[in-house]
C-alpha cells in the first residue's frame, strides 16, 4: 500500500527536499519553476480541494445525483497537468477536475454532468483541449492512443519546434488497467510509436476492490512488458509529478515513443457519493496517507522557502469563494429543453429524430390548455 | 462487389487524404476478401493500417483518429469478430457526437463482411445488423449490387455520422454493372427494384438477389411480386416500402438474420402501424431461426431461401 524502493520522490511527506541521484535528470524541470508557477500549484491544490468537498456537500443535499472525489489525488492531478503545453491534448478518466481546471474547464461543466444535465457537454476545442470525461473504464486510453497516432501521421512528432511537436497525455486507474482495452491502448501505442504519455494514478482503490486484486506486481512494471518505458512517482509530491511528466512529454514529443507514470496517491473519500469506505477499508490504511498529504507537504515547503502567511490567508480566500460561487451558479443551473434529447444524436439530418422531436411536441402542445 | 467496393474506397482515398483504412490483414494481403487489395502500394502505410490484432483497439483508436481529423474506415474480418468492438461501438462512436453536444464530429465507417452462403466455420457466418440497429447515433447500410457497393461506401466515408457498412459476403464475388458517370441514390433510400402487384417483398443485402429470383419464379406461375431493396438499415427508408405496400396489399420480409427483435420485426410492426388498412394480410417474416448460426452444412436449412420466400407469399395470398 505505500512506496518501493523505485519510488520516485522530491519532496518527502514532511515537506523537506529529498535528495537522490535517481531524480537527479529531473532537477532542471524543477529548478525552472518560477516563485509565481509554485504558487500556482498550490493555488490549485487548495481551490479545487474546496470546490470537491462542496461538490460533495450539494450531492448529500440533493443537489447532485453522484460526485466523484478528487480529494487526496491533486498533486498527481496538479502536477501533471501543469507540465502539459497549450497544445497537447489530454484524455481524462473523470475524476481529474484539478487537470480540468488547469486547462480551462469551467467545473461546472463537470457539475452539469453530475446533475444530470448534460453527458459530457463540453468542447475540447474551448478547454484547453481538455477531452471529455469517460466512465466505461478505460476506454478514453484507446482514444488517446488514436488520437496520437493521428498527430504522428500528421508529422508533429520530432520536429524540434516546440510549437509544433505535440503529446497526448491519458489518466486512467489502478483498477483500469485490468481492462483490455487498456491493454490494447499499450500495443497500439508502441507499434505505432505513438507521442503519448500514459499516467496512471493508482489510488489504491476501485470502488472497494484493493489494488492487490488488479495486480500481484506493481503496476509500473506491466508497460515494460510492452517494451513501454516506466517509472513510478510519489503522486502526493506536486514536485515530482510535474517533473516526471514534464520530462515524459518532452520524450514522447521528441519521438521516443509512449510513456508511462504510475502516480502512487490515495483516493481519501468515497470512489464516489454511493459508496462508503468505511465498509471495505481500515482507519490505519487512511491514516497512512493523511500523513502524506499532498497539500500540507507543499504547504510546509513553501513555508520553509519563506512564503509569507498572507498567501496562504488569501488562497484560503479564494477557495471559500471559488466554492460559493459554483454553489450558487449549481442551483441557479436550468434543465435542458426536452427537444435539446434529438439534437445532436446525428450531426447529419435524420428522419427519425425528426419525427420523434415533432411527436414529443405535439404531444405536450396537447396539454396546453388543458385540464 | 469485391472490386467494387476497392475502386470505392481508392476513389474515396484519393479526394480526402484524411480517409485511412484500418484493420487486420488488410495491407500486403489486401484483406481475406481482397477488397483493399493494391490499396496500401497505391496509398502508403500511413493510409492503409495493418493493424495489431485487437477489434475494441482498431475501433478506439479510429475515434481517436476520427478526433483528430481523420476519416477511418475500419473492416472487421468477420461479422461474428466485431463482438470484442461492441462496447467501443454502442458506448462510445454511437454516442460521443451527442455527448460534444454536436461540437465533435465521428466520421468513422466499419466495414462489416456478414452473412452466411459461403459454408464457413463459426463466427465467420453471421447477421449482427439488429445489436446496432438498436443502438442511437449510429446509420447502418448494406449494399445488394457491385453498383451500390461502388456508390455507397463513398457517400458513407463522406457522412459526418459513424457508419456501419454491412457488405453482404456472399455477393463479393457475383460480377455486375457500375456506373461510374451516374452517381448513387441517397445513402439512406430504399428502393423498389422489380415492380408487381400482388405482393411486396423486402430484404436487405444478400436477400435482394434471392428475392428477384423468386419473383422470378413466381411470375412464371402468375405471381406478381414487387421487390423492395432495404440499403438502408438504420434509419430505414419506409415512403417507397409503404407506397408499395399500399397497392399490393401483402408484405413479406426476408432476412439471414434470426427473426425476434429484428429489422424485420421492425418492418413488421412499423408497416402494420402506418398501413394498417392497406393490409390484406399479416406482414409475414421469413428469416433465419432464433438459434446460433447453425454449421455450414446445415445453413442451407437455416438461411431462408426460394422456397421458403415463395412459401411465405403463398400464405400471404391465403388470406
Amino acid at each position: 500500500m505505500s512506496y518501493t524502493p523505485e519510488t520516485l520522490q522530491l519532496l518527502a511527506p514532511d515537506g523537506t527536499r529529498v535528495v537522490s541521484d535517481a531524480t537527479e535528470a529531473y532537477l532542471p524541470y524543477v529548478d525552472a519553476l518560477t516563485e509565481q508557477q509554485l504558487r500556482e500549484f498550490y493555488r490549485t491544490m487548495r481551490v479545487i480541494r474546496r470546490f470537491d468537498i462542496e461538490a460533495g456537500n450539494l450531492q448529500r443535499q440533493g443537489q447532485l445525483a453522484l460526485w466523484i472525489p478528487s480529494l487526496g489525488q491533486e498533486a498527481a492531478q496538479v502536477g501533471s497537468g501543469f507540465a502539459a503545453r497549450a497544445h497537447d491534448h489530454i484524455f481524462p478518466a473523470y475524476r481529474e477536475h484539478a487537470v480540468g481546471h488547469i486547462r480551462g474547464l469551467d467545473v461546472v461543466q463537470i457539475i452539469k454532468m453530475l446533475r444530470g444535465l448534460t453527458h459530457g457537454g463540453w468542447n475540447p476545442a474551448e478547454t484547453g483541449n481538455f477531452h471529455l470525461y469517460t466512465l466505461v473504464i478505460g476506454s478514453q486510453s484507446l482514444h488517446a492512443t488514436g488520437y496520437a497516432m493521428g498527430v504522428r501521421f500528421d508529422g508533429l512528432v520530432g520536429t524540434g519546434d516546440p510549437e509544433k511537436d505535440t503529446a497526448v497525455l491519458v489518466y486512467f486507474g489502478d483498477g483500469a488497467t485490468s481492462q483490455g482495452d487498456v491493454n490494447e491502448a499499450f500495443v497500439f501505442a508502441q507499434s505505432y510509436q505513438t507521442p503519448q504519455v500514459f499516467f496512471l494514478q493508482n489510488n489504491h482503490w476501485a470502488i472497494s476492490v484493493p489494488v492487490r486484486v488488479q495486480s500481484r506486481t506493481p503496476l509500473f512494471h506491466r508497460p515494460r512488458g510492452f517494451g513501454i518505458p516506466s517509472q513510478q512517482i510519489d503522486g502526493n509530491d506536486v514536485l515530482m509529478s510535474y517533473a516526471a511528466t514534464a520530462a515524459s512529454l518532452d520524450a514522447a514529443r521528441a519521438g521516443e515513443g509512449p510513456q508511462f507514470i504510475e502516480a502512487l496517491t490515495y483516493r481519501m473519500g468515497a470512489h464516489t457519493t454511493s459508496d462508503d469506505p468505511t465498509k471495505y477499508r481500515d482507519d490505519d490504511e487512511l491514516h497512512y496517507w493523511q500523513e502524506r498529504d499532498p497539500i500540507a507537504r507543499f504547504e510546509a515547503y513553501l513555508r520553509g522557502l519563506g512564503e509569507s502567511e498572507a498567501f496562504f490567508t488569501e488562497v484560503a480566500e479564494e477557495a471559500e469563494q471559488f466554492a460559493a460561487e459554483a454553489r450558487a451558479r449549481t442551483l441557479a443551473l436550468e434543465p435542458p429543453s426536452a427537444e435539446s434529447m434529438f439534437a445532436h444524436v446525428y450531426s447529419e439530418p435524420h428522419p427519425v429524430m425528426d419525427a420523434q422531436r415533432q411527436a414529443l411536441a405535439d404531444f405536450e402542445a396537447s396539454f396546453e390548455g388543458g385540464a | 462487389m469485391a472490386k467494387a467496393l476497392t475502386m470505392g474506397l481508392a476513389a474515396a482515398m484519393t479526394a480526402d487524404e484524411k480517409v485511412v483504412l484500418m484493420g487486420e490483414d488488410i495491407g500486403p494481403l489486401g484483406g481475406v476478401f481482397r477488397v483493399t487489395e493494391g490499396l496500401q502500394k497505391q496509398f502508403g502505410v500511413h493510409r492503409v493500417l495493418d493493424t495489431p490484432l485487437a477489434e475494441s483497439g482498431i475501433v478506439g483508436t479510429a475515434i481517436g483518429l476520427a478526433m483528430r481529423g481523420y476519416r477511418p474506415v475500419v473492416e472487421i474480418q468477420f461479422d461474428g469478430f466485431i463482438f470484442p468492438a461492441f462496447d467501443q461501438i454502442t458506448t462510445q462512436l454511437a454516442k460521443l457526437t451527442a455527448r460534444h453536444e454536436g461540437a465533435m464530429q465521428l466520421p468513422v465507417v466499419i466495414r462489416v463482411p456478414y452473412g452466411g452462403h459461403i459454408g464457413a466455420v463459426e463466427h465467420h457466418q453471421e447477421s449482427p445488423e439488429a445489436y446496432f440497429a438498436h443502438t442511437a447515433g449510429l446509420r447502418l447500410v448494406s449494399p445488394a449490387t457491385p453498383h451500390d457497393a461502388y456508390w455507397m461506401i463513398q457517400q458513407a466515408i463522406t457522412s459526418t455520422d459513424p457508419v456501419m457498412f454491412f457488405e453482404p459476403k456472399s455477393r463479393y464475388w457475383p460480377k455486375g454493372d457500375v456506373d461510374l458517370a451516374a452517381s448513387g441514390a441517397a445513402l439512406h433510400e430504399s428502393r423498389i427494384v422489380r415492380a408487381g402487384t400482388d405482393v411486396t417483398v423486402v430484404g436487405h443485402g444478400a436477400m435482394v438477389s434471392m428475392l428477384l429470383d423468386a419473383a422470378e419464379l413466381a411470375a412464371a406461375e402468375g405471381t406478381s411480386i414487387e421487390v423492395v431493396d432495404l440499403r438502408s438499415l438504420s434509419p430505414i427508408d419506409y415512403a417507397p416500402l409503404l407506397d408499395s405496400v399500399h397497392r399490393t396489399g401483402r408484405l413479406v420480409v426476408a432476412q439471414e438474420a434470426p427473426g425476434s427483435v429484428s429489422i424485420g420485426s421492425e418492418i413488421a410492426a412499423t408497416v402494420t402501424e402506418k398501413a394498417f388498412y392497406s393490409l390484406e394480410a399479416p406482414v409475414l417474416r421469413v428469416s433465419g431461426y432464433d438459434t446460433p448460426f447453425p454449421p455450414a452444412k446445415l445453413e442451407g436449412v437455416y438461411l431462408p431461401d426460394v422456397d421458403r420466400i415463395l412459401h411465405a407469399v403463398d400464405r400471404a395470398l391465403a388470406y
